[in-house]
């Protein structure tokens, strides 16, 4: 009990002196969910009832998806506002080739996802080979693409897809076996009590300083929680979403990109400026236009499941306020936008903060004025947060 | 045959607009020699090691390495031959941490994935060697001062086991102690077979430590000294453009520009 009590000790001061060095992390984010989460919960007793948050975690996906594309952009330093019009743009594409042409649905989604990347890969190389400001191509790019995307539905506007077809399994689909969701929990648990330990053990034979081992349980303990807690609701209702595991994994993966491969720390020193980057040897332009293909890819993909949840792909698909919701995603989730820091992870909890708003709204019957007034409040904070951190590493740096 | 330098520069050239940073420059190194390269500020200094280092090519002019005529347009061709750089604005990536500076672009690995551990016990291990104290290596290089910057650009030179180091004024924000171990340690490098090119406004440490000296004066050669004869007046007045040594260059620094 003493290592536990001096653990938790070690803990909230780490999380302190992270605080007061401008590296908030991901806490005040969780913070905030939480509060966001009580306050409804009281607004509405069915707020917290398992078919809500079971929706609520298949609704985050399409949007979630984009959303990690986008800080993918943001840790190199630039801005992508084109990937609300390129998710509309792939689902149009995917609903006209495999609806109205009837081509196989797995070679429309292929084709789908890959213009995606196409259309990334040409902002990209606007930007870094040619040297465009990343906001005005993306901007055109925004217009440009729902242009297509309007074209492309063509005088109909609207097509409808069917919710048995593979596209409509996306978010339709449950793993109804109660092992499925307990299952993933345990397997994530595990995960991270592993990748804890051995680092430890790797340190402490190296003679460095490494966790105390009442740390790793408290942490893995926290992440357990969590897990068991979000197994427990969805298995109440449908079980595990195939949407949500699709998430999950794709988060997961590019965290690991992002934080243990050689591609994502030079997507990370770029966050820091080019130059340094590229006196160190990296290839920045190319490195550049693959963040951008990411982005483009990860929209068309969020674009699928967006289409997927509403079973059609309409004139409204990929919307200027789907952009809003994702970047806003990003930021709030704490990816900063002056580049260089954020997780993979800031899309999930970002998402989850905006849907929760939007989910409780509903609820309570408000109009969506005032969801977006309060949206729009919550990102205000955050970008203060960010940039109130921002300065205070500053201060910190060159005192 | 006599072996051939690791680098020669010959009638190396670079105007930026209407400025002619460097006309008809020539410079040789030999491994396990410390070549100093002396100049006013705006002589040209800095801009020379950008182009050895390959991140601001010369417009024209030949490098050759060992006798061979090779490329360095682009920083990790320098890299591939073994130039390691401490540039004069350090070219710190400021988000990552001292780990992730020292070893960006030539990350240990590990079944495929980064190895954090191994990267940063062989940091500890060479800030060691150094006697240099940060005091956390996952510190974002943002946070710390300017003297331990300086500290983190000149440990991430020496990870890779260079075989031409050159220093742009690498001990400005040092303090008395870690100047002089610093020199130790490029005098060290030096007897393992290192060249270094050593830019440095301060003439005790140069006489200290370099074997020959090289000066610049408004982009052009104006000389070059044997430390063990030449005296310090010589080379004084050379870097200050008083005078241009016969024999320095086969071009000396035009007259014109020699007087201000
Ligand atoms: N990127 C650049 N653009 C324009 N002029 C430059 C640039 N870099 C250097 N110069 C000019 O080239 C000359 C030499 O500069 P530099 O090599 O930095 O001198 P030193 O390092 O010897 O003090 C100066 O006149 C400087 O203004
Ligand atoms: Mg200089």
């Amino acid at each position: 009990m003493n290592g536990l009590r001096r653990a938790l000790r070690s803990g909230t001061e780490a999380a302190g002196r992270r605080l007061r060095g401008g590296e908030p992390g991901v806490l005040p984010v969780v913070v905030g969910v939480l509060v966001i989460w009580s306050v409804f919960q009281i607004l509405n007793g069915n707020f917290l009832a398992p078919r809500n948050l079971s929706n609520l975690s298949v609704d985050i996906v399409g949007a979630g998806m984009i959303a990690v594309g986008v800080v993918f952009v943001l840790l190199i330093g630039e801005i992508d506002l084109s990937v609300g019009s390129v998710s509309g743009l792939a689902a149009a594409l995917f609903a006209v080739l495999n609806v109205q042409h009837g081509m196989a649905e797995w070679l429309a989604v292929v084709i789908a996802v890959l213009s995606g990347a196409a259309v990334g890969s040409l902002h990209g190389f606007l930007i870094a080979r040619v040297g465009a400001p990343a906001f005005v191509v993306t901007l055109a790019g925004l217009l440009g693409w729902n242009g297509l995307m309007l074209y492309v539905l063509g005088a109909g506007g609207t097509v409808n897809l069917d919710e048995d077809s593979l596209i409509g399994k996306l978010t339709g689909h449950y793993f109804h076996e109660v092992a499925a969701a307990y299952g993933l929990a345990a397997a994530g648990s595990v995960l991270c009590f592993l990748v804890y330990y051995r680092d430890r053990r790797r340190r402490r034979a190296a003679g460095m300083s490494h966790r105390p081992l009442a740390e790793i349980a408290v942490r893995t303990g926290a992440v357990a929680l969590v897990a068991f807690s979000a197994a427990h609701v969805l298995n109440r209702f449908q079980g595990l979403p195939l949407a949500l595991l699709a998430f999950l994994l794709v988060v997961g993966g590019l965290d690991l990109v992002l934080r243990r491969t050689r591609y994502g720390r030079k997507v990370y020193a770029l966050g820091g400026g080019g130059e340094p980057a590229r006196r160190a040897g990296i290839d920045v332009v190319r490195v550049r236009v693959s963040v951008f293909m990411l982005s483009g890819t990860m929209a068309a993909v969020g674009g699928l499941f967006l289409a997927s949840r509403i079973t059609s792909v309409s004139q409204t698909s990929g919307s200027s306020l789907l952009l809003m919701n994702v970047i806003a995603a990003a930021v709030i989730g704490g990816t900063s936008l002056f580049g260089g820091r954020g997780t993979t992870w800031s899309a999930l909890l970002g998402m989850l903060v905006i849907q929760s708003i939007a989910s409780g709204m509903s609820l309570l019957g408000i109009q969506s004025a005032v969801q977006f007034m309060i949206t729009g409040g919550v990102l205000l904070a955050a970008v203060v947060i960010d940039t109130v951190a921002r300065r205070t590493r500053r201060e910190h740096g060159r005192a | 045959m006599p072996v051939p330098p690791l680098l020669a520069l010959r009638g190396i050239r670079k105007r930026f607009g209407a400025v002619e940073a460097l006309a008809d420059v020539e410079l040789e190194i030999r491994a396990g020699e410390i070549v100093a390269l002396m100049g006013d500020n705006g002589a040209g200094k800095s801009t020379l090691v950008k182009v050895i280092a390959g991140v601001s090519p010369a417009d024209e002019g030949v490098v050759r390495w060992e006798g061979r005529t090779v490329r360095v347009r682009r920083p990790h061709e320098a890299h591939a031959l073994g130039i390691a750089t401490v540039f004069q604005d350090l070219a710190l990536c400021d988000n990552l941490d001292v780990v992730g500076n020292l070893f960006l672009g030539r990350e240990l690995r590990r079944a495929g994935l980064l190895d954090e551990v191994e990267m940063e016990r062989r940091t500890r291990d060479l800030l060691g060697s150094l006697a240099i104290h940060v005091p956390d290596l996952r510190a974002r290089v943002a946070t710390l001062s300017g003297g331990q910057r300086q500290t983190v650009a000149i440990s991430r030179s020496l990870v890779g086991e260079p075989r031409l180091l050159l220093l742009d004024e690498p001990t400005a924000a040092l303090g008395v102690q870690q100047t002089s171990r610093f020199l130790d340690l490029v005098e060290m490098l030096r007897d393992r077979g290192v060249g270094v090119l050593l830019i440095s406004q301060n003439m005790g440490d140069i006489k200290a430590v370099a074997d020959r000296v090289a000066v610049l004066h408004l982009g052009r050669n104006n000389g070059f000294f044997d430390v063990s004869t030449a005296s310090q007046e010589q080379i004084i007045s050379s870097i200050t453009g008083v005078t241009s040594p016969p024999g320095a260059t086969r071009r000396t620094a035009h007259a014109r520009r020699g007087e201000r």
